[in-house]
Order: structure tokens, then sequence, then C-alpha cells
């Protein structure tokens, strides 16, 4: 089950004609789907799409009762060639993903999907990852519509328009017989807003229906001469069709002015994408070139579907402007080289200005464009150039003391030992090459732990140490590899170990796996220990690894035993055995766990019944603030506070009431040697009857020594 | 040239990855939508929902009455934010940073506590930000400053912090919206609707107090409380200087309570002749009745023993862990006594030999490689510590105690030979002593380093900057690897 309950959510599908529906948008989207007639969705879990996911997962009876199949699909690349059924068959389906990641493992399906074509709208809704709070590489998924010729749309972040753009990117790619991207910003997938409602529509065919009656056309597979036929269709058939359509149901959209004002027909604009018009609309407002509607004072022309471009908005729109600046974020400019082209050719002398005013990278901001449009205004027109306030940044004496606040591993996560067990082999056998992977465990390359060289993608952790054979004899090192039980699933198990099990790589694999691909939200997979009605789960990791050869397989099933961990893996290290070394390290997200698990607690305290209580400590009198049971932990609930001691200056390590007693600091303390601080505590409500006689007696027979011991103390005092 | 929309309240929310911030900017929305403004919110929690720190923004809107909507932006704007919650002390600071929080405009509602980050907590001495400074920041870059314990609010209702921040907010007076109109959204959500409401009272009640500023630890001076107190406390006020005193009463107690009255006093006889070489402002005295009272007290079993089994930290623990009276607690410690520690407890002969055995130390080792779990609230293992502490009154006889006062003597005569010519080196030499702590490991890297930077400073002698970069490099990473590569270049 994932991290969270979408119940409340599904309730809002439901949702009929003229009801008003406030929420998410990436919410939005998937009632969007089902007003669209969609036959089927799939998608692969990241942020921001996961809650489309994961609403849809908890929407299980609403999508049957209209007949619209839906699959947790094993990757972007499933989900991408699900598209299949649109091929031939005049259904809708729509598949989801976090890009750019997902785009590059879809990206196969995607290239013979858009090469033969489609009949039935075929939508791919990626949550573009850029920016501020982005986990990967900054990258445009752009190119792969440009690549591909998948039309990209890139909608206002307003609720009504991005519910438009579902509806409208299933005609036009219909019209088109061509996949069409939606691409939505991490803030625009988060951002709450309303819509009025329209009625779910059934599929017209479902794909059950289509299965039934299958349908043949091997035009459209990609094989020679198909292939080539594909190309040409693509530019004489698909191109055209697509520009008609986006041209004549007007998707783009003007606002302001024709003219730009206090000029005599030189003008300017703007070209903005989609979804930088919010951002730019309060620029101007706050310059005093808009109001909060969005009335403007210069003419701006929207690109609501950023690829293709349309030749002859463009020539309309710049004809007779002397200057055009394009808001488009990311890079490579793309759209900004098109207008150059398009202007040429209709021997226009519009100056187009982008990356030359605006940054080349990182996010558009509305402060960002603020700036941009200022150099902008300043240049071509500056009677309407702001005076910018001088920035007033904090001074540095104070700047310097704010930290930096990476994302870290949840307190007690079952994946913090497998690292300290990790850091405490390497203090004996040295360091080794680590291959890390994509996930929460990704976090290990953070401090306190600092482990990992490389991460190449998601379940790639293994493949990426598949280089490092090591060298004979004296001095001979393995490579550790990383990975989750997410990315084994998504592919880890084919590329990472089926290929170190066919290549005979000398390395060694460790498979995290708490239950959920956690990251992503906590959702299940092939490997989950929950029971899910819906689902196939309880397939354990270690069938599948022997499964394709493995020879050397162990597995723990807690991982917070530390010895147990390091000693296990420094055999894995050690051993004369030859081949892949697969650990598997098993215990459950402890996100997850304690969400069920306080529910069940309270409920049993509320019933007056025995709950048995566990967490840790620090003794602030012995412990002396080196602190290096945090640099083996890194929990949040493992922290320090001011020395109570009047003569100690540094900080002592104090543990949180939100400890959830997982038992690690204790077996850091024991298995490094560190201090006697740490203590455990055994907290009893609702002893039994013995347990409170016991405790009652050997309570007293301590308290009389220790009242004989304080006062020796007392005797002796100062 | 930011022009404000008077018709617009803006508000960016500071917080922490599982600290209900999304659960805040929800509450908020629905109460501006109550009073019939226009509500939008948007955040980018990614991966930063775990534990990492994260903005969440709310855009409010007066309607127009045309049924227009406003366009909103996406992400607070630097210079134009109405009203800044943050939940901690530092993410406080950071809506400074970036600029969310504007002198003569913004209600700045920021938590005053603390809660460190890995960079913070991870450093060997004190990696701390300094607190003081974003607070001072926080008043000259607002309109108006609220700031309080949330953490500290959040115990005392039983509540959670978006509980405590929601209250503030409206008791802050920041949004034209009444109370009653919030405590229904706590209401409308269903989720602990009793303990939100009573985090909202709490934090609603406290944003119309000043600004608590965190509690500063201040120590009471120890008072005498037996004739042998009062005689060495009155030696402390005749023979220290002013500015020594107050760490020389609290060394000669924490000695008393280590061994005795003797031992306290044979603190004092080494503390004087250091202030006899010390003059005006009297760091130098200071300095060493700290560090010579905490190297004198040095941690050992014995000691380790008694604090672990007395009544008032079982009493401290109880309240820790926030165990009910009604409940039963058992305390588990985790002990890992090697043979090494158990022989340094030993009278020094019998310990001396047992470690310069092979034979012995090989037969006896095998007893104590293994971690203890040492559950004190059990009878066995209480009168087993108890016995151990006992030994206190043979400690001085044990080989630990001998080599420990062969250190501190050979690190008081260094202190002393430099004293008489640059009392900021002889300083910087008794500061060194912080590098000595902990146990095991621990101590031996830290003892070794102390060690490494006395032996350099004897064949190379350095000035007090030189000892004060070496100390500060043997602090920087637990491998000392900046120490060995200054010492080796």
């Amino acid at each position: 089950m994932a991290e969270r309950s979408f119940k409340k959510e599904v309730l809002k599908l439901t949702a009929g004609e003229g009801e008003v529906f406030t929420g998410e948008g990436i919410l939005a989207v998937t009632k969007g789907l089902l007003q669209s007639g969609v036959a089927y969705v799939g998608g692969y879990q990241g942020s921001p799409i996961s809650h489309l996911m994961d609403v849809f997962a908890d929407a299980n009876d609403l999508l049957e009762s209209l007949g619209v199949h839906f699959e947790a699909s094993a990757s972007e690349a499933t989900a991408a060639a699900m598209l299949a059924a649109s091929v031939n068959y005049p259904l809708r389906g729509a598949v989801a993903w976090k890009s750019v990641v997902g785009t590059n493992v879809a990206s196969d399906a995607l290239s013979n999907v858009s090469s033969g074509g489609v009949t039935g709208g075929a939508l791919v809704i990626v949550g573009e990852d850029y920016g501020e709070g982005s986990s990967i590489m900054q990258e445009r998924t752009h190119a792969f519509a440009m690549k591909s010729q998948m039309w990209l749309i890139d909608p206002r972040p307003n609720l009504p328009s991005i519910v438009d753009s579902v509806e409208q990117g299933f005609r036009l790619s219909e019209a088109s017989n061509t996949p069409v991207m939606l691409q939505l910003r991490v803030r625009s997938c988060h951002m709450t807003g309303s819509f009025v409602a329209k009625d779910n529509v059934r599929p017209p065919l479902t794909v059950g229906e289509a299965a039934a009656s299958p349908v043949r056309d091997t035009d459209r597979i990609v094989l020679p001469p198909a292939n080539f036929l594909h190309e040409v269709e693509k530019i004489e058939k698909r191109w055209p069709a697509g520009i008609a359509y986006v041209r004549d149901n007007k998707l783009n959209e003007w606002f302001g002015p024709e003219e730009s004002p206090g000029d005599s027909g030189e003008g300017i604009g703007l070209i903005v994408q989609g979804g930088l018009y919010n951002n730019l609309n309060r620029a101007m407002e706050l310059i005093g070139l808009a109001d909060s509607y969005g009335v403007s004072k210069l003419p701006i022309y929207c690109l609501n579907v950023v690829y293709p471009i349309i030749p002859e908005e463009v020539a309309a729109f710049c004809k007779g402007k002397r200057a055009v600046m394009i808001l488009e974020e990311g890079q490579p400019e793309f759209i900004e080289h098109e207008l150059n082209t398009l202007i040429r050719r209709e021997e226009l002398d519009t100056r187009i200005v982008g990356k030359d005013m605006l940054p080349r990278s990182g996010e558009y901001t509305a402060d960002v464009i603020r700036k941009g449009l200022a150099k902008f205004l300043e240049a071509y027109a500056p009677a309407l150039a702001p005076q910018l306030e001088a920035a007033n940044p904090l001074p540095a004496p104070v700047a310097k003391e704010i930290p930096q606040r990476p994302a870290g591993f949840c307190t007690g996560c079952p994946e913090r030992p497998i690292f300290t067990a990790m850091k405490l082999v390497e203090r004996e056998l040295g360091p080794t090459h680590v291959s890390a992977d994509i996930g929460c465990h990704l976090f290990s390359i953070l401090p306190p732990f600092n482990i990992g060289n490389t991460t190449m993608g998601y379940g790639l952790g293994a493949a990426g140490a598949s280089a490092f054979k090591p060298k004979e004899g004296e001095g001979s090192k393995r490579s550790i590899a990383i990975m989750g039980d997410g990315g084994f699933w998504h592919n880890g198990l084919t590329s990472g170990v089926g290929n170190a099990v066919f290549n005979k790589d000398d390395t060694v694999t460790m498979i995290i796996d708490n239950g959920y691909s956690a990251a992503t939200g906590g959702q299940d997979i092939l490997s989950s220990r929950a029971e899910n009605a819906n689902r196939v789960t309880k397939n354990p990791i270690t069938k599948a690894v022997r499964g394709v050869g493995a020879k050397w397989v162990r597995e723990t099933h807690r991982t917070y035993d530390l010895k147990g961990m390091t000693s296990m893996l420094r055999e894995a290290l050690t051993t004369e055995e030859k081949g892949p070394k697969v650990i598997v390290a098993q215990s459950e997200c402890m996100l997850n766990k304690q969400r069920r698990e306080k529910k069940a607690t309270s409920a049993k305290l509320k019933a007056g019944e025995r709950v048995v209580r566990e967490r840790f400590g620090v003794d602030s009198d012995t412990c002396t603030g080196d602190h290096s049971c945090i640099r083996l932990s890194g929990c949040p609930s493992l922290t320090i506070k001011p020395n109570p001691d009047p003569l100690r200056q540094d900080p002592v390590a104090h543990v949180e009431n939100s400890c959830v007693g997982c038992g690690l600091c204790g077996e850091v303390s024991h298995a490094a040697v560190l201090c006697p601080s740490f203590y455990r505590a055994q907290i009893v409500a609702n002893p039994g009857k013995f347990e409170r006689f016991k405790a009652k007696v050997s309570g007293a027979i301590m308290a009389r020594w220790q009242a004989g011991a304080d006062k020796a103390r007392a005797a002796r005092a100062f | 040239m930011t022009i404000a929309n008077e018709n617009r309240i803006t508000i960016a929310i500071l917080a922490l990855g599982g600290q209900g911030g999304g659960v805040l900017a929800d509450w908020i929305q629905e109460v501006a939508r109550a009073e019939g403004w226009l509500a939008q919110g948007t955040s980018v929690p990614g991966v930063a929902q775990r534990t990492g720190s994260t903005v969440y923004y709310v855009e409010l809107a007066k309607p127009d009455g045309s049924g227009r909507l406003p366009v909103m932006a996406q992400m607070p704007m630097p210079g134009d934010v109405d009203v800044v919650v943050a939940s901690e002390l530092m993410e406080t600071g950071r809506a400074l940073l970036r600029g969310f929080s504007t002198a003569g405009r913004t209600t700045l509602i920021g938590s005053t506590h603390r809660i460190y980050a890995i960079g913070e907590k991870q450093a060997m001495g004190d990696g701390r930000g300094n607190g003081e400074k974003i607070i001072e920041a926080a008043y000259q870059r607002s309109k108006r400053f609220i700031g309080f314990d949330m953490e500290a609010a959040t115990d005392r209702s039983g509540s959670v912090i978006s509980a405590i921040m929601f209250g503030a907010l409206a008791g802050s007076g920041g949004l034209p919206f009444a109370a009653n109109t919030y405590r229904a959204a706590i209401e409308h959500s269903g989720i602990a609707v009793k303990s939100n409401l009573k985090g909202f009272k709490e934090g609603f009640d406290r944003a119309q107090q000043p600004v608590a500023r965190p509690d500063e630890i201040t120590h009471d001076l120890p008072v005498p409380t037996t004739e042998q107190g009062r005689a060495l406390a009155a030696r402390i006020a005749a023979n220290l200087p002013p500015p020594a005193q107050a760490n020389a009463l609290h060394g000669v107690a924490k000695l008393m309570d280590w061994q005795d009255g003797a031992y306290a006093a044979l603190y004092l006889d080494r503390l004087e002749t250091v202030a006899s070489l010390d003059a005006a402002p009297f760091e130098l005295t200071a300095e060493t009745a700290r560090h010579l009272a905490l190297w004198m007290g040095y941690e050992d079993t014995i000691r380790v023993a008694d604090l672990k089994t007395r009544a008032s930290r079982i009493t401290r623990v109880r309240g820790e862990v926030k165990a009910g009276d009604e409940q039963i607690l058992s305390i588990t410690e985790f002990m890992h006594p090697r043979l090494q520690e158990v022989c340094e407890t030993l009278p020094a002969g019998i310990g001396r030999r047992i470690l310069a055995s092979k034979g012995l130390t090989k037969l006896l080792g095998r007893f104590f490689t293994e971690g203890r779990h040492v559950e004190t609230t059990g009878l066995r293992w209480f009168l087993a510590l108890r016995t151990v502490a006992a030994m206190r009154s043979i400690r001085p006889r044990s080989l630990r105690y001998i080599e420990e006062q062969e250190r501190i003597e050979h690190w008081l005569e260094l202190v002393r030979t430099e004293a008489a010519k640059d009392r900021e080196l002889a300083l910087e030499l008794v500061l060194c002593q912080r590098l000595i702590k902990g146990y095991g490991d621990t101590f031996e890297r830290g003892l070794g380093n102390f060690q490494r930077i006395v032996a350099e400073h004897a064949r190379a002698p350095r000035d007090a900057a030189g000892v004060r970069t070496l100390r500060e490099l043997a602090l920087a990473d637990d491998k000392s690897s900046g120490l060995t590569e200054a010492l080796a270049g």
C-alpha cells in the first residue's frame, strides 16, 4: 500500500457534469483522463507523478466500473509499450512517469510507437523534474519529442488549462496519428486549484473488446520496408495534420494588445512556454506591465503546444516587431533555434532574444524572468524598463550560520545499518569502489556515510560495477554494487544480476529489500510482503536471483543486526569463490511500518492491553561529545544538545522522543566499541500483575542500595 | 520596484520533510476558501520529503466579482511575501537567506528551537550554527517577528508542529480571517481533531506574547555542603584569581564526587602552580581549571558503573523516555569492556602483568570480545555494577590512575614551562586537552592526536597560532588525515 491513502481523492474522481473539482494538478489530470474516455492507463511512479499512480491504484473499483484497465507497470518501458494497444485500435491510452529519467527508459518503445503511428489517442504524461527540489539530471524531455516526432503540450499552470490539454491531447493524437506528450512541471503537478468537472466517459471500445477482435496491419511495424514509409508519412502526412489541428483549434493563446505601447509599429513581444506563463505574468505584474488577471500591456504569444511550432502563427506574431523575447526554460534552446530559422525563412527582421538575456541553466522563476525582462526592455523599449531594487542579501556572517539540510534516511530506516556495516568493514579492509543505484539508498553518498562513487540509473547499480574486474593476486579488491528492490524489479535482475552471472563478474551486489518502492511513495512491488488484493506480491528476490544462476546468495531478515551484516559483507568481499556475490538485505521500510503499527499500538493502549515500547537514550554525564555514534548513523532522532556539564563545551549526543527503537545505536556502540553512554529503555504500558510485583521487589532492593550510596557520596561531597 | 497587490496575500512555509508542511498549506487554503477567498498552493517535496528542507507556497486572492481567476505564481518571490511560517530556527534563517522576508512588509513566524543538520551533528567538537544571529536578522528583515519554541509548544500540547504553526498564524493576525474559521478547518479534516485543536490554541496564545529567545543553559555555582567542601571553597577564594574561581569550584565539586576531598585538594595544588605563573585576564588559569578537572575526572569503568546505577539517573531516564508512573521501565546498557579496560581498573601490578603476558592476554581476552547487554534495572547487573563502582576506594592503585597522573603531570610541566615565556602558547596547550575524550577507539585516537601535537611541539616548537591550527586539524575529521598531513609537511 502506498504511503498516502487516496481514498478521499478517489471520491473526487466520480464528480459529474458541473461539479467543482478542487485538488492537485496531477489529480486533475486523472479526472481529465476519465472524462476523455480513456481505455487503459499505465505508468511508473516517481515524483512528481506518484500521486497519479497511487490514485489509480486506489481507484480500482471505479476503474472497473468504467471498463478502464490500469496497470502499475514494471518500468517506464513497460508502460510505453502498452501504447501498442492504440496502434491498431481506436483505444485511448495514457501512460505516465517521471521525466527525463523515465522517458530515457521508455524511449525504445516510444520510438517504435511514434514510427508506426497510432489510431487511438496515445497520451504520454511526463512530470518534468527540473529545477528546485529535483533529484535527477537537468535535461529536457523536449529532445525526445523532437527526435521521435511526438507532439509536446506544455499547458498554462492552472487546473482548467491542464484538464483541457488532456482532452485536446487525445484529439490531437488521433487527428495526426501521433503520440502526444503532456508535460507538467513539478510545481504544476503539486499545484492546487479548481475546475468544473464533466461526467466520466466509458471508453467506446474497451481493451477486452479490442483483444476479442484482433486487427493486423503490418505496415505499422518497424521493419523494412515499412520503417522507411513511416519516415515519409511522418513528414508528409502526420506533421501537417498536427500543425493544422493545433492551429485550427487554437491550442496556443495570445494575450495583451496586438502592438506594444509607447512605440510606432516597431513593437516588441514575448513568446512563452505555456508552463512558464504564470511566472511571466507575476514578473510583469510586479513591474507594472500586467495585472493579476493576466491583462498584459505587452503582446504575448503563449505556446501551450511547444512542439511542433506553428510557422504561420510565429510569422504573424513577429511581423512588424523589432524584437521578441522567447522565454524557454532549460537547454539546448530548441524553440529559440527554430524561431530564428522561421524568421529567416519569412525574411523578417525581428530580433529573437532568448538565452542571451536569460540564464542558460536553471529554473525560470518569476524572479529570474523579471531580471531577464528588465534587460530586454532596457535594450528594446527603455521607456518601459523597470528600475529593479538592488538585491539586499543576508550578510555573509549570518548566512554562513545556516546549514545545508539535504535529504537523508528516516528515523529507524533499515537501510542505515547496511551503510554503517559498509563503513565498519571499510575500516578493516580499506575502501572499495561502490556503484550506487537510484532510491532512498542513494542518500548513502551524503554525510555522514559518504559511500558511493557513481550512479548510472535506476536498477543499474550492479551494471555500473561490471567493468571492475579485480586484478589477480595481492591487493585484489572487489567492487560493491548497491541496488534497491525497486530497481531490482525495474531491470536490475537482468541488467545487473543476470549480466554478472553470465560474464562471471567477481563483484558484490547488495540488494536492499525494504518491501516497497519506498523512495517514490511506498508502492507495492513483486517482492512486497504485504497482501495486495489487486496485485501478486510475495515473490522473493533470492528466488529470482538464484533463478538467473547466481550461486553465492546470502540473505538477512534483520538489517539492524550489525554483526551479521558486517560478517556477511566481509565474507562476500573475501571469499575464494568467484562470480557474483549477492546479498539480499531485508527489513521493512520504517516509514511504512510505523504508519501501520502506530495505529495498532494506540488501539491496544486504548483497550488497556499490555504494550511494550522501546527507545534509545544517551546518558549525558558519560557522553563526552565526540559524536562518533552520529558519524556511524545519521539518524534524525540521534542528535545533539548543549552539554549539561558546566565544564564541558562540546554538545552531547541526545536521542529524541521520535526514536522508534530500531536498535542500531546499541549495535553500533558494540560493533564499533564506542562508548557506554547508550541505553535501551523498555517501557511496558499496562503491565501484568507478576511483572509489577517483580519490578516492585527489585526496585525496593535497589532503592535501599542506592540510598546507601547516596549517603556515602553526600558525606564526601563538596 | 515591487508593487504589492492589495488584493493578494502570499504565504511561504518552510519546513522539514515529515513536519506536516503540506497539511498546514492545505489548512490555510481551506480557511481562505471558507472566507470567500481564492486559494492556491504548491510545493516541490520530491526527495526532500525524506528529512530535507522544503518550501510550500500558498497564494490567496480576493475575487473581484467578475468571475475571472487571477493568475497565481508558483513560488514565493523574493520581496513579495506577506507571511512566512518556518518550523525551525535555521529554516527561519533560510527564509531570510532566500529573501522571502522583507522589512516593513512580512509577518515572520518562526520557531526558535533547533533541529540540528547532519553537518552540525557530526562535527567532532562543536559544529552548531549561531542562532542568535538569525534571530537578530529576523527582527531586522520583517514587519513583525513572532518567535517561540514550537517544539516545546508541541510537547506541552501533545500535538504536532503543523498545528502549532497554524495556531501561531491565526494568532499573528497576519491573515484577515476569524479564529473560528481556522478551527473549523481542523475539525473538517477529521484527523486528530482534539490534539490538533489543543496545539492550535497553544500556538495561537504564544503568538500574542513577545519573542521568546531560546533558553540558555546557566550553571549555578556549586555551594559547599560539607566541612571539607567549605575549606576547599575558601582555598579557591583565597588563592585563585576571580576569573578562574567558577571553573575551579565546578572542578572541585566534580572531583570530590569522582574520588574524594584529597583528590580535589591535589587538583587545587596543581592548579595553583599554573595560577602563580598567570596574570590578568587569567584565561590560562580559568581554562586550566576546566581542563585539569576534566582530565583528572577521566571516564573509567568505575565512574561509568557508578553513574549508571544512581537513583537520580533512573529518574532522569524515566523523564527522558516519557515513561508514565504506572509503566514499568527497564534499562539496558550497551557495554563493551575490553581486557585493556579491565586491566586498567585492576591494581597496577596485576594489570600490567596480565597485559604484558601474551598467554594471559589470550586466555582472559576471550571473555572480553563481545559487547554486553547490561540490564541495570535487573538485580543481577545492578549489583555487579555497584561492585565495580565500589572499587573507587582502590582506584588510586589502579593502572589507569597511575598512567593518567603521569600524563597529567607531564602536560602540566609543559604548560608551566611555556607559561613562563609565552602565556598564550601555554593556553593553547591547555586547550589541547579537549582532544582527549571518549572511550575505547575514540579515546585512543584523541590521546594519540594530543601526544602527536605535544611531540611535534617538542621537536619543532610552535607558537600559539601553530598549536591552535594543529588542534583544529585534529578535530576536523575522525581519520586525523588533516593532522597527519600537517605533521608530515
